[in-house]
């Protein structure tokens, strides 16, 4: 078959191979090994998979996942959409300021950005020690070690990537489409309510992508911010080989957590904006 | 947006101190950590009567810091490197080859954007025990040069989009080699993509952690592996000082790229 193939051909093949072979030996074979092993683990067959719908703690950590991972998302997109519209409203001149404080957080690390809300959240951190002081509180409020301080710490990494997405759809809206919806008598509710939000929706889907899958599989930020005591799928998956070495159970939530990716992926990503995520470099 | 298409006034001032009261929560925890890291106290605090640099000594005194911050360099520096190389050229090919089997290539290297960190932390660790590779410097390169390969080819590949084809076939008809029209044509004109996927590998190395506390345990121990576990222990001040020059560092990078970016405008 290679030799089918022009010269040009295959010096692409060959520039192509070392990346692959790596990827599909070292990442995609050690992955289906470890999906398979949710069936061969002992006690092997679904008897793992039974796990999920019989074991209590199984049922609870899902349960956390999937509520943080909801409010997390509702509340990351609002805020991202906010913040998106902010982005196309502020003034030429402030909005590479605006956008640079906006990417900043995305190149910190996500420990630092965990240990960070410690410091703000904990109960004699910055923000109970304030209160106090004013006077507005006599003892310092749970805001960390809990699911609050997760949903915090997970809203505040999430963030920038809701923002990303969503701005760079607004910013390829055709302002013309706006003024025209104007020129013919629509108010300004209207012109967002039925021009410019719904052309916003592929950005809208591509974040919401982002953020709920992050969430998902989130593991650092609730690990620090829970403090031990907000369990979610990843941090179990991670107890089960560290401490009890069921490799069973934590292969079976791994390929769960794995297929409800790709569920979500495959059931939005076909209306989403993908080239919002990944860039075109069209500027 | 311009202000007639926008909407009204007092909305579109609304919206913008909204923009930057979301800036503020963004930044505001991040900078608490400079005070912090100040404190002369050996708890977490902040400084009450005097400051003191004590935690930034720390981080060049203390082998288990200094230690951990020299072989976290290396190993973001030997990821750089091949996912860089790997991914460079995977994406030219890619580009090159043009044919649909490269739709589904490019799905199959950009999994590890998509799949959960804890599963293919998973994935590697069950692997490496056989190719014995835990805790081996090799061995955490090869998982981050994985994991950094896909952000190559998208920068890379954004790059390589904006490039037209004419020239390189150009400089083929005047009898260019494939090398050089690689070397001289193509290479000068993506350098922006390479730099960029070079940046965020470094950037996705160094901050690495999940991979890293499967893969790892006494012989290779990198600056994440030592803030997690002094997160998990007694929270050290050291962590508020090291996050504190982590931001600098990242501020004065962001800064250097918004002036780069300004004089080309």
């Amino acid at each position: 078959m290679i030799s089918g193939l022009d010269q040009r051909a295959r010096i692409a093949l060959l520039m192509i191979a070392p990346a692959v072979l790596l990827v599909l030996l070292l990442y995609i074979v050690p992955l289906l090994r470890i999906l398979s092993l949710s069936f061969t683990e002992a006690p092997g067959g679904f008897a793992n998979y039974e796990q999920l719908f019989t074991s209590p703690a199984i049922g609870r950590v899902i349960g956390t996942t999937l509520r943080i991972c909801v409010v997390t998302t509702l509340v990351t997109l609002i805020l991202s959409y906010l913040m998106a519209c902010a982005l196309t409203l502020v003034s030429e001149r402030m909005r590479p300021v605006m956008l640079a404080c906006i990417l900043l957080p995305l190149w910190l690390s996500v420990l630092i950005r965990a240990f960070a809300w410690v410091t703000v959240l904990r109960s004699n951190g910055v923000l109970n020690s304030a209160l106090l002081a004013s006077g507005l509180i006599d003892s310092p409020i749970p805001l960390v070690r809990n699911e609050l301080g997760v949903i915090i710490g997970m809203i505040h990494y999430m963030l920038p990537f809701g923002i990303l997405p969503l701005y760079a759809s607004m910013r390829t809206i055709d302002m013309r489409v706006l003024h025209a919806a104007r020129s013919l008598g629509a108010d300004g509710l209207t012109v967002f309510r039925r021009v410019f939000f719904p052309l916003t929706i592929p950005g809208l889907l591509s974040a919401f992508i982002l953020i709920f899958v992050f969430s998902l599989g989130f593991y650092i930020t609730p690990a620090i911010l829970g403090g031990g005591r907000v369990l979610m799928i990843a941090e179990y998956i991670s107890v089960q080989v560290h401490e009890t070495l069921e490799w069973g159970i934590a292969t079976m939530l791994a390929t769960v957590l794995l297929l409800s990716v790709f569920a979500v992926i495959f059931t939005v990503g076909r209306f989403a904006d993908w080239e919002s995520i990944v860039g075109k470099g069209d500027e | 947006m311009d202000a007639a298409a926008g909407p009204p006034r007092a909305s579109r001032l609304v919206i913008i101190t909204f923009g930057w009261l979301g800036v503020v929560f963004l930044l505001a925890p991040l900078i608490v950590v400079f005070p912090v890291s100040l404190t002369p106290e050996r708890y977490l605090s902040m400084p009450a009567d005097g400051i003191s640099f004590q935690h930034y000594a720390k981080l060049l005194s203390d082998p288990r810091w200094s230690q951990s911050i020299l072989t976290s360099l290396w190993i973001a520096i030997l990821t750089t490197i091949a996912a860089t190389a790997l991914g460079t050229l995977c994406a030219i090919g890619l580009w090159r080859l043009n044919a649909r089997i490269t739709q589904y290539l490019r799905v199959l290297l950009f999994a590890p954007l998509i799949i959960p960190p804890i599963v293919h932390a998973l994935a590697f660790y069950r692997t490496w025990i056989d190719l014995n590779w835990l805790d081996t410097i090799t061995g955490v390169v090869i998982a981050h040069t994985i994991l950094c390969i896909p952000l190559v080819l998208i920068t890379v590949s954004t790059s390589l989009s904006g490039f037209d084809r004419r020239i390189e076939q150009a400089a083929r008809s005047l009898g260019a080699s494939n090398w050089t029209v690689l070397r001289r044509v193509i290479a000068p004109n993506i350098m922006p993509g390479i730099f960029a996927g070079a940046a965020f590998s470094f950037v996705t190395s160094w901050d690495e952690v999940i991979s890293v506390i499967f893969l790892t345990s006494r012989a290779v121990v990198t600056l994440p592996i030592v803030i997690w576990n002094s997160l998990s222990e007694r929270v050290d001040p050291a962590v508020a000082a090291v996050s504190a020059a982590m931001i600098l560092v990242t501020m004065a990078v962001v800064a250097l790229r918004l002036a780069a970016s300004s004089r080309k405008i």
